[in-house]
């Protein structure tokens, strides 16, 4: 009789369903997947050896390119290391203003799962939907920091300017005739405020639409239903975090349970599954999506009415204005000692820990007093999640892998760092 | 310290008769290497600390470090674990730092057994810091390329690395040559006194 053995598969690092850099081994039985050996590294830029090298200042825009979708959360977690260690306090409207980027890159981020999981799982009009969605919040990044992803917006102290009185608009082409144009730059004529709390009207009405596109559709839970199962218990000890950890009916969100910035001030529900399974975690980020577009709903409102400082006065930690630079001596060193050396911060070790959209992002840094960072180590939530590849798809068919893989919601910046 | 701190000082010290320390409302536990698997199971064992879950494990070189972290018994020696703990149950978070007694050839025992999703983070100091993990099942690199040699987050690998990569047209592979770049430093590293800048 014939010998069987086990066929050994390589799926990516090229695969479009790879999202982004992973290369998979796997070892197959049929089509039954017997063991998943991911092999990561290929995106490995050694941010944290780099950010030895470079000031607290300098390295802050890195932290951008990690999770290069939830830019902004990534930040957030950085800031408030350091802004532990220094013993700061942030001024009330930045901390409203970096609630409410939070939130907008959540609905970014998980704009982009939705999108990408329904392409992988067949479905096209979903990403096209998701995509136009994610175009109007990359205005709204672009209008307060000038870049459509790699913000460095927040600063440690505050956040680098206030909110724009203008929105940028849609300029005339050939292709664009003055109704159509007029029509683009409906929602522009405001403030930025304004354009978010349009978005904030119309968005509740488009997570209907990609709704009923997927929840009952029957395509779509054959392939999410009972796939890539992790019970409560064994998601605690394998190190998940976020949806990964909600989805299997963990109630557990650091926005809640250890709350940073002013989420102890806002109203949002935390939403959590029950299965633990791919579905139950696609209806937790939809209604993640909901409580994120209520949150900056509460923070539209109270920015509005509450105009202030948006960074600390501080000025061994954040620049003095352009108006005093040039007019007062001490501002004018101040400026020259923070843009050649640096703030240093005092000497210690903390560890700040934000709920990223894809989990509990927590930077780890330690400071010997110098004007860089001794060690900075990210805790990226996607890294244990990846890492238990093996054990989620173990048993599962080819096919699954890719809805799993899609599930985990993993992006390569931040686990390659 | 909040009340709530104060309940997990206290039991650190009851119950593993260690004195944790605390900093900006974060306790830290050193552990001798000896012990360190023991309190690890204990940490996660006993019902009044209840740490379920690993955040985050990390290696660190303190071989540059101006002064060792304050009280540290570890003088002298360089490379150093970290773990991050976190407990559902109680809501608190812990760190575990704990120092590999010979520079040489750092070991520490591995605590995959404990906390499953610790493999890779074992893996991640491994390859990084070339801490040996005692036990792991399976310590591969992984960040670093197939075949990479030496440890590039000890500090002294230099930043630029030893070797290079390059399109050979005469042999018509891919080579590596040593590194034809000099690491150039911008902005110094600067260590000021104590109370610098502060108003007399």
């Amino acid at each position: 009789m014939a010998e069987i053995r086990n066929y050994t598969l390589n799926f990516g690092p090229q695969h479009p369903a790879a999202h982004g850099v992973l290369r998979l081994v796997l070892e197959l039985d049929g089509e039954v997947i017997q063991r998943a050996d991911p092999h990561i590294g290929l995106l490995h830029r050694a941010t944290e050896k780099l950010a030895e090298t470079r000031t607290y200042l300098q390295n802050l825009p890195y932290m951008d390119r990690l999770d290069y979708v939830s830019m902004m959360c990534n930040e957030h977690a950085y800031v408030l290391a350091i802004e532990k260690l220094l013993q700061i306090e942030v001024p009330l409207r930045a901390q409203y203003i970096r609630v409410m980027f939070d939130e907008i890159t959540r609905i970014l981020n998980h704009l982009l799962f939705l999108g990408t999981q329904a392409l992988d799982l067949g479905a096209m009009t979903v990403f096209l939907y998701c995509f136009r969605e994610r175009e109007d919040l990359f205005d709204c990044y672009e209008a307060v920091s000038g870049a459509r992803m790699h913000a460095a917006y927040y600063r440690p102290g505050g956040v680098y300017r206030d909110l724009p009185d203008s929105m940028p608009q849609y300029r005339a082409q050939h292709s664009r005739n003055a109704r159509v144009l007029g029509e683009m730059n409906a929602n522009r004529q405001g403030s930025l405020l304004d354009f978010i709390e349009d978005f904030t009207k119309r968005f509740p009405a488009c997570v209907d639409d990609y709704e009923t596109l997927l929840t009952e559709n029957r395509i779509w839970k054959q392939r999410t239903v009972g796939i890539g199962v992790v019970s409560p218990d064994r998601a605690k000890a394998l190190g998940f975090s976020g949806v990964m950890l909600r989805g299997s009916g963990v109630e557990w969100d650091l926005r809640k349970k250890q709350t940073y910035a002013v989420y102890d001030k806002v109203d949002f529900d935390i939403a959590v599954g029950l299965n633990g399974d791919t579905y139950d975690r696609y209806l937790v980020r939809i209604e993640e999506m909901r409580q994120s577009n209520r949150i900056v709903k509460q923070c539209v409102d109270w920015l509005r009415a509450n105009p202030g400082p948006v960074i600390t006065a501080n000025n061994k930690v954040a620049p003095p204005s352009r108006a005093q630079m040039k007019s007062n001596m001490e501002e004018l060193i101040h400026h020259f000692k923070l843009f050649t050396e640096g703030m240093h911060v005092p000497e210690g070790e903390c560890y700040a820990a934000v709920e990223a959209p894809k989990g509990e992002f927590g930077i780890y840094l330690v400071s010997d007093g110098a004007n860089k960072p001794y060690r900075l180590k990210i805790r990226a939530p996607s890294f244990p999640h990846l890492a238990a590849m093996d054990e989620m798809s173990k048993g599962h068919m080819i096919a699954d892998a890719v809805a799993i893989i899609g599930t985990m919601d993993i992006v390569f910046g931040e686990i390659d760092r | 310290m909040s009340p709530r701190l104060l309940r997990l000082h206290d039991s650190l010290e009851k119950i593993l008769r260690i004195k944790p320390k605390e900093h900006l409302g974060e306790l830290t536990l050193e552990v001798k290497a000896a012990e360190y698997k023991d309190i690890a199971q204990k940490l996660r064992d006993h019902p009044d600390l209840r740490f379920e879950q690993l955040t985050d494990l990390c290696g660190v070189d303190y071989s540059t470090y101006g002064d060792r972290p304050a009280g540290s018994e570890s003088r002298g020696v360089s490379f150093a674990a970290v773990l991050h703990l976190l407990s559902f149950t109680h809501n608190w978070r812990l760190r575990l730092r704990c120092f590999c007694p010979d520079d040489a050839f750092p070991v520490l025992s591995s605590v995959v057994e404990i906390w499953p999703g610790v493999n890779w983070y074992e893996r991640e100091a491994f390859d990084l810091f070339g801490i040996v993990f005692d036990g792991h099942p399976d310590l591969r690199r992984i960040l670093t390329d197939y075949g990479f040699i030496g440890h590039p987050f000890r500090k002294d690998f230099p930043i630029s690395g030893h070797v290079e990569m390059r399109y050979d047209p005469e042999q018509k592979r891919v080579i590596y040559q040593p590194v034809t770049i000099e690491p150039r430093e911008v902005t110094p590293r600067v260590v000021r006194e104590a109370h610098y800048g502060e108003d007399k």
